[in-house]
């Protein structure tokens, strides 16, 4: 497709505007007007000055400058407490949602009896219900049925749980078809029980595809805007997106812009992290597929 | 059971324990049914059931039977002939437009990164996929710097006026423009169009287009009777995954105009669930009718899925 056959030269040369120039470069324009604003935002969270518009010099004063001024989002209380609640609620989510995701996976995948069409048609419908859809759901429960759990942490946490597990299904149900069942039944015909066969065999391979859903689970947690919105208890429960929502419109200081930043590059680095040890994992393991693939087919 | 058993002797095991795996499905399914059936039964008991008359705040209806009908009445009063139609069809609209130029603009990027874009196509691809891992909030937020009325487009359009010398009010672009809050949807939701096409487009075996060069057909042709065809479900998926979270935007509008001009459907949601304390009633008539309305993009989704997954099985 590349080779540059004489006739294909004087085609370019006499219609300049043909598709093989046309393509890359709205491609070209597309990528640059898709990161461009963004990199600006990055750019201004290391102004020295207060504007976000008039470059003054560089400086990481809003990211952890001055004690005194509270200002920086390692000193301003409210950018802080966004940080940390966005953390401690992707990190809790992950650790309940992986579990809780694999072993449905595990039990979709090999239980064969009555129920097993509806728990697939149940697992599925949160994957293509809108946010604003689950979240006027989940709001409603909480204040009218289930009011004994308060608004806060512990709501949104049972909400990011609840959009979460079905995404990890996905991912391990995936894998597990790949795997197939050959190598437990070997282990199981080799004297293993069905535990030690899981346990030794089967948990081993499905490493990748584990390590894929704490990673994924863990970025559409922090990512998440609506749910959070919509089961927010007070000022303690704002997270990062939240805070980038009120924020944005009040002409904050580049400290919003700062905090924006470390979200971006926790999110990037979680990502990053699982995609290497992905790597690592499938090879040991005899996988195939390239991880940015994976990660690529995840977002579906 | 499989019929595909090793041996007599796991053939006994399983036998023994056909509840394993069942119990392993229970916590997610026990969590889906109290975490989101409920919740989603919930929404109907409460636009369906009684306002009480001292606290004048819903009061859930779980049996159909006793189901009041006045609320959700009103606000399909409201949609066929009052201001909440208007607001359906501006979003309506913004959303047929902004998919349009998802579409228009998507559709090349993709077919270039899948299919052209030689030695640096993982570059490309990564760039593509960048947009991913930035939060979407930050990205609207991102556009708010540029465009507020001290920013980076009007401090150009001011210098660009200047080299010609004409007078230049910089505009308020934040401020109820229909022009920013589609292009906002567009920058918001293209990428997510833009990946499932691209996965269509890559599945699309070259030598399928190879063969239908060697039958005479031009590019064009093998374009518009070859790999359109082969992409259309790619650009359907696309669009349902863009459309379905867009009908329900709210922070979106919000975000880059907040004047009642571009109020969306959505909007009206976030107004009464998040806004109000006694809307609880309102806003989920107000969600049942934007389901009533999507149900058939999240059919159509839900199928596509499915038979993505069964495919895997296979």
């Amino acid at each position: 497709m590349t080779s540059t056959s004489p006739s294909r030269v004087r085609s370019a040369i006499s219609n300049p505007w043909g598709k093989s120039r046309m393509l890359p470069l709205v491609t070209l324009l597309y990528v640059l007007w898709s990161i461009i604003p963004v990199g600006i935002a990055v750019l201004f969270s290391f102004n020295s000055g207060r504007s976000r518009s008039t470059w003054q010099g560089f400086s990481t004063r809003w990211y952890v400058g001055d004690p005194a001024a509270a200002e920086s989002v390692l000193y301003d209380p409210s950018l802080r407490f966004a940080l940390n609640q966005s953390l401690k609620l992707a990190i809790l989510t992950m650790l309940v949602a992986t579990p809780i995701g694999v072993a449905l996976a595990l039990g979709l995948a090999r239980w064969r009896g009555r129920g097993v069409k509806a728990s697939n048609l149940l697992m599925l419908i949160p994957l293509v219900t809108p946010e604003i859809v689950m979240g006027v759901a989940l709001f409603l429960v909480f204040a009218e049925v289930y009011d004994f759990v308060p608004f806060g942490t512990w709501t949104q946490f049972l909400g990011h749980v609840t959009f979460s597990i079905s995404f990890v299904v996905i991912i391990v149900r995936g894998r597990l078809f790949a795997i197939g069942r050959d190598y437990e039944e070997a282990a199981m015909d080799l004297g293993a029980s069905q535990f030690e066969a899981m346990r030794r065999v089967l948990l081993p391979l499905l490493a990748p595809a584990l390590l894929a859903s704490l990673a994924i689970v863990f970025a559409i947690s922090i990512d998440d805007f609506v749910i959070s919105q919509f089961l927010i208890g007070g000022a303690e429960s704002v997270t990062i997106p939240v805070q980038l929502y009120s924020g944005a419109r009040l002409a904050p200081p580049p400290s919003l812009n700062a905090l924006a930043t470390i979200l971006m590059v926790v999110t990037i680095g979680a990502i990053v992290v699982a995609g290497l040890l992905f790597r690592a994992l499938n090879k040991r393991s005899g996988g195939e597929g390239s991880a940015i693939e994976s990660v690529a087919g995840l977002e579906m | 059971m499989p019929t595909n058993l090793a041996s007599g002797a796991e053939y006994a095991t399983v036998g023994q324990r056909r509840w394993v795996w069942p119990g392993f499905a229970l916590p997610g399914v026990l969590w889906l049914i109290l975490l989101f059936l409920v919740p989603f039964y919930a929404v109907f008991a409460i636009a369906m059931g009684q306002l009480d008359p001292i606290l004048q705040r819903a009061t859930p209806e779980w049996n159909p039977f006793y189901w009041d009908l006045t609320v959700i009445g009103e606000a399909f009063a409201e949609l066929f002939g009052g201001q909440l139609g208007v607001i359906a069809l501006r979003t309506l609209a913004y959303v047929f437009i902004a998919s349009l130029f998802c579409v228009l603009v998507g559709y090349p990027v993709a077919y270039f990164v899948s299919r052209k874009a030689g030695r640096w196509r993982w570059l490309w691809l990564l760039l593509i996929l960048a947009p991913f891992w930035i939060n979407y909030l930050m990205r609207m937020m991102s556009w708010v710097n540029l465009l507020s009325p001290d920013g980076q487009v009007n401090r150009w359009l001011t210098t660009i006026a200047g080299w010609f010398s004409v007078a230049f009010t910089p505009p308020d672009w934040l401020a109820g423009n229909h022009v920013v809050v589609i292009l906002g949807l567009v920058y918001g939701y293209i990428p997510f169009f833009i990946l499932p096409l691209f996965a269509a487009l890559d599945r699309i075996d070259e030598a399928t287009l190879e063969a239908s060069r060697d039958l005479g057909a031009s590019n064009a042709q093998t374009f518009w009777r070859v790999t359109w065809p082969l992409s259309r479900n790619g650009v359907l998926g696309g669009l349902v995954i863009i459309m379905l979270p867009m009908f329900g935007d709210y922070y979106t509008p919000n975000l880059l105009s907040g004047s009642p001009r571009t109020r969306m459907y959505g909007n009206t949601i976030d107004q009464y669930i998040n806004q109000t304390t006694s809307g609880g009633a309102v806003g989920a008539a107000l969600t049942i009718i934007l389901m009533i309305f999507i149900a058939g993009l999240m059919v159509y989704y839900l199928r596509s899925i499915n038979r993505a997954s069964q495919e895997a099985r296979e």
